[in-house]
């Protein structure tokens, strides 16, 4: 396990060894202090573990890659991510996992606004509640919601799934309710066991997803645009 | 029997036959308009300025044997590797999905013939374009559709495109007759569905957050390559600023004549302000900032030959790019089409369809059989040749203002027609020292 600190060592400095380091190497980084644009761009199976909380961005557009942050997470958590886990012991702020194309996100605590916000392929656990507008324009993938979503879940969401356990506050433009299949069932538990969450009962689950009315424009929609 | 009027009939300005036609279809239809291009109204813009050529006061350089340069260096304030162009006419984003892979190849071949740069669009890079594209600039759109970190590691530049000026503050259009399955995969969605693009980021809002979105995309490749950020022309002189501000290395204003591959004629036609009238206001928020030629200044939108881009670099661009001449340059709304025009309803010169994907000049479609009359080898060589035209036309007048390189062309070198292209590019009237609004 690899230290690399804050105190002594620039962003660019810590970056620029996440990105160049081995394959399999591990690393503790320290004092990060709320940094932006942390463990971002990686493009190896490394596992990093920050102690502390950080800024907008971390581990953005990442592939293979293991990142823990044991603290809280600013906006852009995951975005862009291609494949690889996070895992955020705290709260992460808005946008989290925006536009991710694989891999998975798992929150222990809550997620704001616009969680999994233009998400193409990535998962997204969230043990607490999500903000509203989460899931708009989703067009892959899965959002897991152990607690509560706020308003206009779901809005223009694509091919998508939503599994919430709590409540909705309401639904977005073109999301509506749909069956808990087999199907779907199993592939909740599959999300779920992939991110090693084993404290849950799918029976408590409802499923969202797109109803596909506005996937092309029809006039008498228009008051929906 | 009823007399016949001895006067003649008398149309309307207001309700004129454009206009009732318009009327009519909204009607039948029920859906406003949908085309590509940009604004078709008469504007202002740059055949509105003269160039006051050297006399006695200033003399002239040698046509032929002094040499003007026209080479510029583009992103050099905080990148390691800036473009270096041969000339400073580049090639705007146009997405595959919107053009044919045959057309994306030809404009990376022309561009790449005569040393200048072209641009992805929204929905990702193809290998047609980057293993055509010498030097590649690599868009981060609204949508994402294609993102990938491979492909932004490969990039020469990076353009964050908060806006365009065929529809400032809208987002894209990609109707579902061109969603085919390799634009569906490689955008994500279902084929065959209209895919509207966001009109904002997911993951920032407001000039504060893009600083640390310039500085993630930074960290990701190393602080090698330029980031652009690309404005539509609406407010210059605050979006240039906030765009330098936030640490951008090339700020491209895009005017209202600059095209889309398909939007609303209404917003086309009446949101955003002309080229013309974009350059001067961010030149002087770069110039107030003390970053003019230090942070580039990229102007686009309707520029059409030699003349619009020693215009353009007159009053303080440091190059310009352009994306519907280029595409009638590659064969675009070309007369030996004329039948296949009529048939569609239009006529070479106006075909503006392009959303629809039946362009018989095989360049705004995804269908096989017209995408293949565009031999991308042939359409680079016209582009090339018409980028070497634009370039020996701005020489032409450069010279024959005494400058040694485009980029010396200044604002006292011009003069202007129009009382409104005087205020709007701060020159004065033709044969006067009035500068409206001064």
């Amino acid at each position: 396990m690899h230290i690399l600190d804050f105190n002594k060592l620039s962003l660019r400095d810590i970056n620029k060894t996440l990105q160049g380091s081995d394959k399999n190497s591990s690393f503790s980084i320290r004092n990060p202090k709320g940094s932006h644009a942390l463990a971002v761009g990686i493009n190896k199976r490394i596992t990093v573990k920050v102690v502390g909380s950080v800024g907008y961005y971390c581990a953005g557009m990442n592939k293979f890659s293991d990142i823990k942050v044991e603290g809280s997470a600013g906006p852009g958590l995951g975005e862009n991510m291609m494949s690889g886990n996070i895992h955020v012991t705290g709260d992460v702020s808005q946008y989290a996992g925006a536009s991710g194309h694989g891999g998975s996100i798992l929150v222990d605590g809550n997620a704001s606004s616009r969680c999994g916000i233009s998400m193409k392929g990535v998962d997204i656990i969230v043990k607490g509640n999500v903000g509203h507008m989460s899931a708009f324009m989703a067009q892959k993938g899965n959002l897991v919601i152990f607690g509560d979503a706020g308003h206009a879940l779901g809005d223009s969401i694509y091919e998508a799934n939503i599994y919430v356990a709590g409540e909705v506050a309401s639904l977005g433009a073109d999301c509506i309710e749909k069956r808990m299949t087999k199907k779907h069932l199993s592939n909740l538990e599959n999300i779920l066991s992939n991110a090693n969450v084993s404290d849950y009962n799918t029976d408590t689950f409802r499923r969202f997803g797109s109803a596909r009315s506005l996937y092309n424009f029809d006039v008498d929609n228009a008051k929906i645009y | 029997m009823k007399k016949k009027s001895i006067t003649e009939p008398r149309t309307s300005h207001t309700f004129d036959a454009y206009t009732n036609s318009e009327i009519r279809r909204a009607a039948e239809t029920g859906i406003y308009d949908i085309r590509g291009g940009g604004s078709k109204r008469n504007l202002p813009n740059f055949d509105d300025l003269l160039f006051l050529g050297a006399s006695i006061s200033r003399y002239p350089l040698e046509g032929y044997r002094e040499s003007c340069n026209t080479k510029v260096i583009l992103g050099d304030r905080f990148s390691s590797n800036p473009l270096n162009l041969e000339i400073p006419i580049t090639i705007a984003g146009m997405s595959f999905g919107a053009l044919s892979a045959q057309a994306k190849e030809a404009l990376g071949r022309g561009a790449s013939l005569v040393g200048t740069s072209t641009t992805t669009g929204d929905g990702g890079m193809t290998k047609e374009e980057r293993g055509h594209s010498k030097q590649l600039v690599y868009q981060l759109l609204p949508s994402r559709y294609g993102m990938n970190p491979d492909d932004l590691r490969k990039a020469d530049a990076i353009e964050i495109v908060v806006g365009q000026g065929a529809k400032p503050g809208g987002g894209g259009m990609l109707l579902g007759q061109k969603i085919n399955d390799r634009v569906a995969e490689m955008r994500t969605l279902p084929k065959g569905i209209d895919q509207r693009s966001p009109c904002r980021h997911p993951d920032w809002t407001g000039p504060d957050d893009m600083e640390i979105k310039i500085l993630e995309l930074r960290e990701i490749t190393g602080w090698k390559v330029p980031i652009f950020v690309k404005v539509a022309g609406s407010r210059p002189y605050y979006d240039v600023a906030l765009a330098a501000k936030s640490g951008a290395d090339v700020v491209v204003v895009d005017g209202m004549q600059g095209g889309t591959a398909a939007t609303q004629e209404v917003f086309i036609e009446n949101v955003g302000i002309p080229t013309l009238a974009c350059v001067r206001p961010a030149v002087r928020a770069l110039q107030e900032l003390g970053l003019h030629r230090k942070v580039q200044l990229i102007v686009s939108g309707g520029i059409r030959n030699g003349a619009d881009v020693a215009k353009a670099l007159a009053l303080g661009a440091d190059a310009v790019s352009i994306g519907s001449a280029a595409l009638i340059a590659l064969g675009d709304n070309d007369p030996r089409y004329q039948k296949e025009y009529e048939k569609l309803g239009t006529t070479a010169g106006s075909f503006d369809d392009w959303h629809e994907g039946l362009d018989p000049a095989g360049i705004t479609t995804q269908d096989k059989k017209l995408a293949k009359r565009l031999d991308p080898k042939l359409g680079g060589r016209r582009l090339a040749n018409y980028l070497n035209v634009m370039t020996m036309e701005a020489q032409t007048i450069a010279r024959a203002c005494g400058k040694n390189d485009l980029r010396n062309l200044e604002p006292e070198d011009l003069c202007a027609l129009t009382v409104e292209s005087a205020a709007m590019a701060g020159v004065p009237l033709a044969g006067t020292n009035w500068i409206p609004g001064t």
